[in-house]
């Protein structure tokens, strides 16, 4: 049965292994959460999950498998007794919300409904979610009432209040669905290293000590360097929105591995082409935002410049004033990319099209010669040639 | 097991934060923890150890610190220093080793607890060379040819803030927890339990101007738990009653002693900001 529960989570493509998930059947067998679902929830998510952010794909597959417990619960229970309901429900009930029962036309004909409901439910919905009324147009729906949470709160209070846990999805905006293959990346990026003396001294200097050891005539005297590290500065500009929406997946990976992979690592947004505004957060691109100017006068040159998008737009939104679909510029965006070229020599554009299609689109081309050729794709393959370009000496 | 960990006189865990502790103790695997700054992670440790009236030892990473340090160091240079002065000591390799904390730990004949605080401020290797040690809990010690076995797996209770992504090998070997930002019913009682003679309408009030600050759009740092039992103590410091909190009374509504709630110059600028909008629109 828990087997089933493990696909499913790897479906949702949750890195789970077999370690989480013999540690949680050793866990059951201990009895660390037995004989309480929420006790369990809590349990297999403290085994299984290792990363805040797939809490929300965790709780809905949990949430899916449960109820598809439930099912299997129906059709071993079968019908519920109608008398059983009618007495659950005036326990429930408070005197306001009896009345209106009345006037919706009485309890026996609610209950035909419901029952009518219920059949059409089952027709429509097999296997899937089988809550009456969380739709909140249904009459059962306004008061709160469906079969299965009465059902639930029959056994005891706690498992109908575990039920709203997963459906609550409290971390739903924690998930950012982020590829795990940035292996290959992480790879090509690695090359980008030089490595730099920097930092606390930590590290036994032996060269050091034997030179100073000898000048002190062979009374001992510790020296110390700073341990090395990569000292390689990177810079990236990502494009987002418009059509940049179809390369999200790829554009991700890369931020992924090179987050990883530097340790002076920033990062700016634009819209299909720099102007003389950036930002950092994407919610507040209006409100927030970093004067190109002042970019290119916060940063040193050593930085190397990553910029990736696809450069696919119209002509005009890169040479003329003015041409931005956003907002009216005062300079072109050729001006700006110039500018930041200026100040920074080492740079290199990633574009996520394939290369076929580049002298297709004017638009590439003119960014493709504003970048002084040192356009690549945004593949493996690309990104090695990228940095081949950036340690260049200029 | 004999002991479960519950919330003590002063300091509330959640029931699933109490599974949580439970299962590693069960199932002698570390806890990795992480949360909002300020949901108290590093206080867990202690709590837990107090409860539970195991000794605790605590490890605390910075970026320099090495996997080695926190089982073992080879002090070689005071042996040498040691034998250019004819030292008897120097004889023994074993008179410079010094025990670091988890080995501290792995001598305790009982149940201890050890905490590694703020895992992802060292470099990012640092995990993976802890993995065998926290896995079967023993390590070599390559100077004196032994074995260090802990005699009582201890509890092992790491927090992480984030700022690196540990590696998937480690992972797999720890429990995981997330403590969530309290709702305002668990917050109450939290309150309750480090101000136990604070008035009702007063930790009313200051509840809600806090999860109402908490709401502001665009604000950098969000005021945590912490945060706001400084804020309290200050507000019982003055005695300043209830109604000062209330946003009517004045037509200003930015509390009182906000210093203590907002840590970051922009942050006070963009509320003040919206207290002068909220203004102009009455």
């Amino acid at each position: 049965m828990l087997i089933e529960l493990l696909f499913r989570l790897r479906n949702a493509r949750i890195p789970v292994s077999i370690t989480e998930y013999l540690a949680m059947l050793d866990g059951l067998n201990q009895g660390v959460a037995n004989y309480s679902i929420d006790d369990f929830y809590h349990f297999a998510r403290l085994c299984l999950i290792k990363d805040e952010r797939h809490f929300d794909r965790f709780d809905k597959v949990f949430g899916d498998y449960v109820n598809g417990l439930h099912n299997l619960f129906d059709e071993v229970i079968g019908d519920i007794p109608e008398e059983w309901l009618r007495m659950e429900a005036e326990r429930l009930f408070s005197e306001e919300e009896k009345k209106e029962i009345e006037a919706l036309g009485g309890w026996d004909k609610i209950m035909d409904t419901l029952r009518e409901r219920m059949e059409e439910q089952k027709g429509r919905h097999q296997g899937g979610s089988k809550w009456i009324g969380t739709g909140g147009t249904s009459p059962f729906g306004a008061y709160g009432y469906n079969p299965a949470g009465v059902r639930i709160g029959q056994k005891s209070g706690r498992q109908g209040r575990a039920i709203k846990v997963w459906d609550k999805r409290e971390y739903k905006n924690l998930d950012s669905e982020r590829e795990l293959g940035t292996r290959n990346f992480k790879m090509a990026l690695r090359k980008l290293r030089r490595f730099a003396r920097e930092g606390a001294q930590d590290q036994f200097d032996l060269n050091g000590t034997i030179d100073a050891t000898a000048r002190n005539a062979g009374l001992l005297d510790i020296k110390m360097a700073a341990e090395r590290r990569n000292a390689i500065k990177v810079l990236l500009l990502f494009d987002v929105g418009g059509s940049m929406d179809y390369h999200v997946a790829v554009s991700e990976e890369l931020f992924s591995a090179a987050r990883s992979e530097f340790k002076h690592l920033e990062y700016y947004y634009f819209h299909n082409f720099v102007y003389e505004k950036l930002w950092k957060d994407n919610r507040r691109r209006h409100n927030e935002t970093v004067s190109t100017d002042e970019f290119i006068r916060t940063y040193a040159a050593d930085y190397r410049v990553i910029i990736v998008g696809d450069a696919t737009m119209s002509p005009y939104e890169i040479t003329a004033p003015g041409g931005s679909v956003e907002h009216w510029n005062e300079e072109a965006g050729a001006v700006w990319i110039n500018r930041i070229l200026e100040k920074f020599p080492h740079a290199a554009w990633l574009n996520p099209e394939p290369a076929a299609y580049w002298s297709r689109v004017p638009s590439v081309k003119i960014t493709h010669e504003l970048m002084q050729e040192r356009m690549y794709g945004l593949t493996v393959d690309g990104i090695g040639k990228a940095i081949d370009g950036l340690k260049r000496k200029h | 097991m004999t002991k479960k960990f519950e919330s003590t006189d002063n300091y509330i865990a959640t029931d699933d934060l109490a599974l949580a502790v439970n299962a590693a103790i069960t199932l002698g695997r570390p806890l990795l923890i992480k949360g909002e700054p300020g949901t108290g992670k590093t206080q867990l440790a202690e709590e837990v150890a107090r409860s539970l009236a195991a000794p605790l030892y605590r490890w605390h990473i910075k970026s320099t610190t090495k996997a080695q340090q926190g089982l073992y160091e080879y002090d070689a240079v005071s042996r040498l220093r040691d034998s250019q002065l004819g030292d008897e000591k120097v004889h023994d390799i074993a008179n410079y080793i010094i025990k670091g904390k988890l080995w501290e730990a792995f001598e305790e004949e009982q149940l201890s607890v050890l905490l590694i605080d703020e895992i992802d401020k060292a470099d990012i290797e640092f995990p993976n060379d802890l993995l065998l040690e926290i896995d079967k809990m023993e390590f070599h010690v390559y100077e004196t040819r032994e074995t260090i076995v802990a005699k009582h797996r201890p509890l092992v209770i790491i927090t992480s803030n984030n700022e690196k992504e540990l590696p998937d090998a480690f992972l797999r070997r720890c429990f995981f927890h997330y403590i969530k930002f309290p709702d305002a019913e668990t917050m109450q009682k939290i309150v309750e339990v480090h101000y136990p003679s604070i008035k009702k309408d007063l930790l009313a009030a200051a509840l809600n101007a806090f999860f109402a600050i908490r709401e502001v759009q665009g604000i950098k740092k969000k005021p945590s738990t912490s945060e706001l039992l400084d804020w309290l103590k200050l507000l019982l410091a003055d005695e300043i009653p209830a109604d000062a909190l209330h946003a009517d009374e004045s037509g200003s509504i930015i509390p009182k002693l906000h210093g203590a709630l907002l840590k970051n110059e922009q942050d006070v600028h963009l509320f003040e900001r919206l207290v002068f909008l909220n203004k102009r629109k009455q």
